[in-house]
């Protein structure tokens, strides 16, 4: 028995292997392999899109109203759905030209190869957030706004303080949240519900007082879905930006100075004021909470 | 010391001082050593590859320096760490009281199945249906029911706290499981037992509580702590109601930030919770397999 050289075969059997599993981690992508020549100039129908000659666009399932109409998002109905038809259109893809793709929200910013070209699901902008994945310019403007149930202690409050001793609940990764714990600081923490179906439904079992969420959706919630619910009021902008839902975008994309410059065209040209009056037409007054 | 000395100073001593290990044992011993030593530097080496290729396989990977910064963000786990032991705190008291009331429902319904005699049929039927049921049904789906469902039948007097109601689902099912364990366990126990303890003149009741039980319970001990270990993560699904537990604290602050470090400290917390859990379900069994084979050779 030779038992040094045997651990030297065996050692560099290990080397060799290191050397295999290296050499086999996928390589990195060439920087703007495809998309050098295409991504800088925006060329209408021939940006670097993930499948060429197609738009792939990216939402949450279930689609919510009034974002979007009957959970389909390929329908063109509902603000986000046209929205993202708009986008397309300036960018030079045709309504056939775009395909769609259900991705969750806390997945859409995971690291490693997107599949889709942008994602549109109420994403609010923030510096924080840029950290992570690109955004295009705003095509919102949001407002949060509190709803409960008529006739409680919650749907009579005038002003943030009166808003303190009531129980909330919000979904998470919502700026809603945000506004929770940053602008209300209720004596009660928070109840924090993955989903806004969940906050809806302890909404009408009582296990919270009020929720927030975003405007539109809270006048969807009290005009469709709870409907013993009313609007309490909506918060004022927090801070000297207005809070902004963007389309999302990985981080270093090539198509997103394309896709900001396709947004706001439209938002200079009116495309998307109108978008807006015909999806969320009675998203507009709602007694301001101060 | 005085101790030492009077050890060292007793015939011991002496009988040492005559014996004088051969030649050939002391070559074997210090061949033992040498292998002994060789095989630690060949483990420690082999560890040392081992760690170098997963370093370089992980750190070169193309994705690595983006995979890097969003999930082992320094200052995001230290922003979230605080908030995660906080959540932490409900997953313990979850665990604690559903742990202790799923071991009394679990042996209740075990005994209430494993009853013998025709009287006894609709609750060995009860039971096992019972069993079946729970087990069957996913525990998200038990959640959803008991947390927002029962809330909707606006009973009176039943609560509306998403803690105790979610409590109550993971009592449910986990009774379940428990009950099954249970069961396995007193059907292990041999029936010349039972047999043995009718023939001292002990009554069925008796024979159950003081014979079959406590084998059976002891004999079950790993397995249960294993669902204990399943319990006390299960406990953060609670959060389905609004609860923040340590799950859900990290998913507050992966929303808001998109960085995902929290989640890889709460999962930390939970390992470092179950490691004791775990160890000491080791100790158990290491114990329980000592005292087994005492009483063999006796």
């Amino acid at each position: 028995m030779h038992p040094a050289p045997r651990a030297l075969r065996r050692a560099a059997v290990a080397v060799v292997l290191l050397a295999a599993a290296v050499s086999c981690a996928p390589q990195p992508e060439e920087p703007g392999e495809p998309s050098s020549s295409a991504g800088s100039t925006c060329e209408k129908g021939e940006l670097a899109t993930r499948t060429s000659g197609k738009l792939t666009i990216a939402t949450d399932e279930p689609a919510y109203e009034p974002w979007f109409k009957d959970g389909k998002p390929a329908n063109g109905k509902g603000f986000e759905s046209a929205v993202a038809y708009a986008v397309a259109d300036r960018l030079g893809y045709a309504k056939d030209k775009v395909a769609w793709q259900t991705v969750p929200f806390n997945k859409a910013f995971a690291p490693g190869e997107k599949t889709f070209d942008f994602d549109i699901n109420q994403v609010s902008i923030s510096e924080e957030r840029k950290k992570a994945v690109d955004f295009s310019s705003g095509y919102y403007d949001v407002r949060q706004a509190v709803v409960a149930l008529k006739g409680s202690k919650a749907a009579r409050a005038k002003s943030i303080a009166e808003l303190k001793g009531v129980k909330l609940g919000a979904q998470v990764g919502t700026t809603s949240l945000d506004y929770i714990d940053d602008v209300v600081r209720p004596a009660q923490p928070a109840a924090v519900y993955g989903k806004n179906d969940q906050a809806k439904s302890a909404l009408k079992n009582g296990q919270v007082d009020a929720i927030v969420v975003d405007l539109p959706t809270a006048f969807y919630i009290t005009g469709a879905e709870v409907t013993d619910a009313t609007i309490v009021g909506q918060f004022e902008q927090q801070g000297g930006t207005p809070e902004q839902f963007g389309l999302v975008l990985d981080k270093g994309s090539a198509l997103t100075s394309c896709v900001s410059r396709a947004v706001d065209t439209l938002r200079e040209d009116g495309t998307l004021a109108k978008i807006e009056q015909q999806w969320l037409s009675d998203a507009v007054d709602a007694p301001v909470l101060k | 010391m005085t101790l030492d000395k009077e050890e060292l100073g007793s015939g011991e001593r002496d009988a040492a001082d005559d014996y004088k290990p051969s030649q050939r044992r002391r070559d074997r011993e210090r061949y033992r050593r040498a292998r002994a030593r060789r095989a630690t530097a060949i483990g420690a080496l082999s560890t040392l590859v081992t760690a170098v290729v997963l370093y370089l396989v992980v750190v070169s990977a193309p994705g690595w320096p983006r995979t890097k910064e969003t999930f082992f963000d320094r200052e995001y786990a230290r922003e979230a760490l605080p908030k995660v032991l906080e959540g932490l705190w409900l997953n313990v008291r979850l665990l604690l009281i559903c742990g202790a009331a799923v071991l009394v429902l679990g042996i209740l319904i075990a005994v209430a199945r494993t009853l013998r005699g025709p009287v006894f049929f609709p609750l060995r039927f009860l039971a096992a249906a019972y069993t079946d049921f729970f087990r069957g049904l996913p525990l998200i789906i038990n959640l959803m029911i008991v947390v927002l469902g029962v809330p909707a039948l606006r009973l009176q007097g039943v609560t509306v706290d998403p803690v105790l109601l979610g409590g109550t689902a993971l009592t449910l099912t986990y009774s379940a499981y428990v009950a099954e364990v249970f069961r396995a366990g007193i059907e292990s126990v041999h029936p010349s037992q039972r047999a043995a303890a009718r023939s001292l003149g002990l009554s069925n009741r008796q024979a159950l509580r003081y014979v079959v039980l406590p084998q059976a319970v002891r004999r079950q001990v790993p397995p249960l702590l294993n669902d204990l270990v399943s319990l006390q993560k299960d406990t953060g699904l609670v959060s389905i109601g609004g609860a923040v537990d340590a799950v859900r604290a990290a998913d507050i602050i992966v929303g808001r930030s998109l960085n995902y470090t929290p989640y890889i400290v709460a999962g930390l917390v939970f390992v470092a919770l179950t490691i004791p859990m775990t160890r000491f379900t080791d100790w158990v069994t290491a114990r329980m397999d000592r005292r087994q084979a005492q009483g063999g050779a006796i």
